[in-house]
């Protein structure tokens, strides 16, 4: 039970990475960004083939795999996102599915259609027993990291001047620009940042949640229930909502496997209908 | 109080105008039913147009015309599909024809329910939504297996012939017939529904949902009626595909399917009912050469497309059409002749 509990945090924390550049992407430009799981792609595989290719440590990836995608993020976002941005919504869906399609049959072409595998260090397999808990090591090295990202991201967020120009900016953007706070630069720092900490996700996860190329189609709604179930006006709520999602959803294939995805599918849109604006979000309280 | 006859006579003469059919119209008709004689080796893909066409015509309702944005149509689709499929394979109803009305009553049923989840809530919001709809449905579908053969797919379907009379055969001829009838007749329904004063207030709800309200009209009734008639539409379309290949499997809710649909109607533009149909032309035919080159990466050319439209423009995409539309306006003599009319109305006035 406290297990899966645990197993469930573990999750929760791993889709938080992954889906918290989105909800900051969602929240500043209202842009729909449906590829997000491409960029945590992009991590995976990075991490994929350096350790099996190249013989790198597992651990000396991750930081690799965040800088590999927060540069493919940027370059992107300044080529091809800047023209979206002002565009209706149908048109920043259309285009980040096509963005999706293209990469998953890009990564299909370079690295095969088959699920690939990183290997981890053996110092990192295995549980252990700390009050009758299961623990696994792996998934207590996630919880360490994206806890201690956790920490770090609302320390930012909070704390640091470039922070509140970001809360500023995602509370009023005509207002902040009008303070002189340069929105479009923030938003590419914000969004490159995002795509690291996918890019991070997706290298973490490419031992919990596999890894193939259609792992941002299989994903993409997850990232979409973390943004639109915790709303886009803190980070607290994301975190929350990844959580529920992440024990929900591990507690529900162990207790009801014959309901398979179908419980967090029935969640998501009793949410939706229930707050359309996302359960912990501000805008809804007031 | 009435309003004054003059305003009722202009209104309705407005009406018919937008309803009169275009030249062009007649000829994209007549040249899809020349093709039962003139292609007789194509008809196989012709089918596949056909009910592609009319998958495209139901998003083209919701979204050219109401503006609902949907990554979950396939729902419905597949909810047709299944429908029909069983209802073949258990003998429940034999006769294609009422079994494609039941398939169709029974999506739009789904639709009804469904809609109401659509009303509230942002872009994002619908968007999740119908996802999550299509999905469910696809997870449903996956655990039922005994009725529905899981993941392998409903074998063992035989359909019968076509008001008992018409085989379906292996070269689709027998199909594309069947599929263009009833696409032409379902066109003509639509057609009807848009140009009357229904469809007319589902634009102004598509421009404007508040102001629309405030000139007294009831979005939310206007909405669930032309999602529920849209599901319908996508559910015959499903019913049609299950019908012609005997076959239905789970890939039939699938998001691919969803998006392709979208890149479909956005290929022929949305708002004019046309577009879904040459839309699904052009789709069928590339998908037809590229995936045989790339059988495998045939969605990145899909995604490219998707990408390089938007990038390009949306509505510099469709302005390929412009010449033609502008050919359209002289070839029609009857618009010609209401224009000369007018301008001596004008003239006369006292």
């Amino acid at each position: 039970m406290l297990t899966i509990l645990f197993d469930g945090i573990a999750y929760g924390m791993l889709l938080f990475v992954l889906a918290s550049g989105l909800a900051v992407t969602l929240g500043l430009m209202n842009f729909v960004n449906l590829a997000h799981g491409a960029f945590a792609m992009a991590g995976g595989y990075v991490t994929v083939v350096l350790v099996n290719k190249a013989g790198v440590p597992f651990l000396a990836c991750l930081p690799l795999a965040f800088l590999a995608s927060a540069i493919l993020g940027i370059i992107m976002e300044r080529t091809l996102y800047v023209h979206v941005y002002k565009k209706p919504h149908l048109d920043q869906v259309l285009f980040t599915i096509g963005l999706v399609f293209m990469a998953v049959a890009a990564v299909d072409y370079v690295m095969g259609s088959s699920p690939v595998f990183a290997r981890i260090p053996d110092a990192l397999q295995g549980r252990f027993e700390v009050f009758g808990i299961g623990v696994g090591r792996y998934r207590l090295l996630i919880i360490a990291i994206c806890g201690l990202l956790t920490v770090g991201l609302q320390f930012i967020l909070t704390r640091t001047r470039f922070g509140s120009r970001l809360r500023a900016a995602v509370d009023d953007r005509r207002v902040a620009s009008g303070l002189g706070i340069n929105v479009n630069r923030i938003f590419a720092f914000t969004f490159a940042f995002g795509s690291g900490l996918a890019g991070l996700g997706g290298a973490l996860g490419v031992e919990i949640l596999g890894l193939d190329p259609s792992f941002p189609l299989k994903f993409m709604i997850y990232f979409l229930i973390v943004v639109t179930v915790g709303g886009t006006s803190s980070i607290t709520g994301p975190f929350l909502a990844s959580l529920l999602l992440g024990i929900g959803d591990v507690a529900g294939k162990y207790y009801v496997p014959t309901l398979g995805s179908f419980v967090i599918y029935t969640i998501m849109i009793v949410v939706l209908i229930w707050r359309p604006q996302g359960l912990f979000s501000r805008a809804a309280s007031r | 109080m009435a309003p004054p006859p003059f305003a009722v006579r202009a209104a309705t003469e407005w009406l018919s105008a937008r309803a009169r059919w275009h030249p062009l119209e007649i000829a994209f008709w007549l040249a899809a039913f020349a093709a039962i004689y003139l292609l007789p080796e194509q008809h196989l893909i012709l089918t596949e147009i056909a009910w592609l066409g009319l998958f495209a015509l139901s998003l083209d309702l919701i979204l050219g015309y109401a503006g609902i944005i949907s990554l979950g149509h396939a729902a419905f689709f597949g909810f047709g599909a299944y429908t029909a499929a069983l209802l073949a394979k258990h003998e429940i109803i034999n006769e294609p024809v009422l079994a494609l009305l039941v398939s169709g009553f029974a999506a739009m049923a789904l639709g009804f329910v469904t809609s109401f989840l659509v009303l509230r809530g942002s872009d994002l919001t619908r968007l999740m939504v119908t996802l999550g709809v299509a999905l469910l449905l696809r997870e449903l579908a996956n655990r039922y297996g005994w009725l529905t053969g899981g993941a392998d797919g409903l074998q063992g379907v035989t359909i019968k012939p076509v008001l008992g009379m018409f085989r379906f055969d292996m070269f689709g001829h027998t199909g594309y017939i069947y599929c263009l009838s009833v696409l032409f007749i379902l066109f003509l329904v639509a057609r009807r529904l848009v140009n009357s004063p229904f469809g007319l207030s589902l634009l102004s709800v598509k421009g404007n949902p508040l102001r629309a309200s405030a000139i007294g009209i009831s979005v939310d009734a206007r909405l669930v009626a032309i999602y529920t008639v849209a599901a319908g539409y996508a559910g015959i379309a499903g019913a049609l595909l299950a019908q012609t290949t005997a076959f239905a499997s789970l890939e039939v809710f699938s998001f691919d399917r969803s998006a392709d649909l979208l890149l479909v109607l956005i290929i022929g533009g949305a708002g004019y009912l046309y577009g879904g149909l040459i839309g699904a032309v052009i789709f069928k035919l590339m998908q037809d050469y590229l995936s045989a080159l790339t059988p495998q990466y045939w969605p990145f050319w899909i995604g490219l497309m998707l990408v390089v439209i938007v990038l390009v423009g949306r509505d510099r995409i469709t302005s390929w059409t412009a010449p033609i539309r502008r050919l359209a306006a002289r070839l029609d003599w009857r618009a010609a002749a209401r224009r000369v009319a007018a301008a001596s109305a004008e003239r006369h006035r006292p």
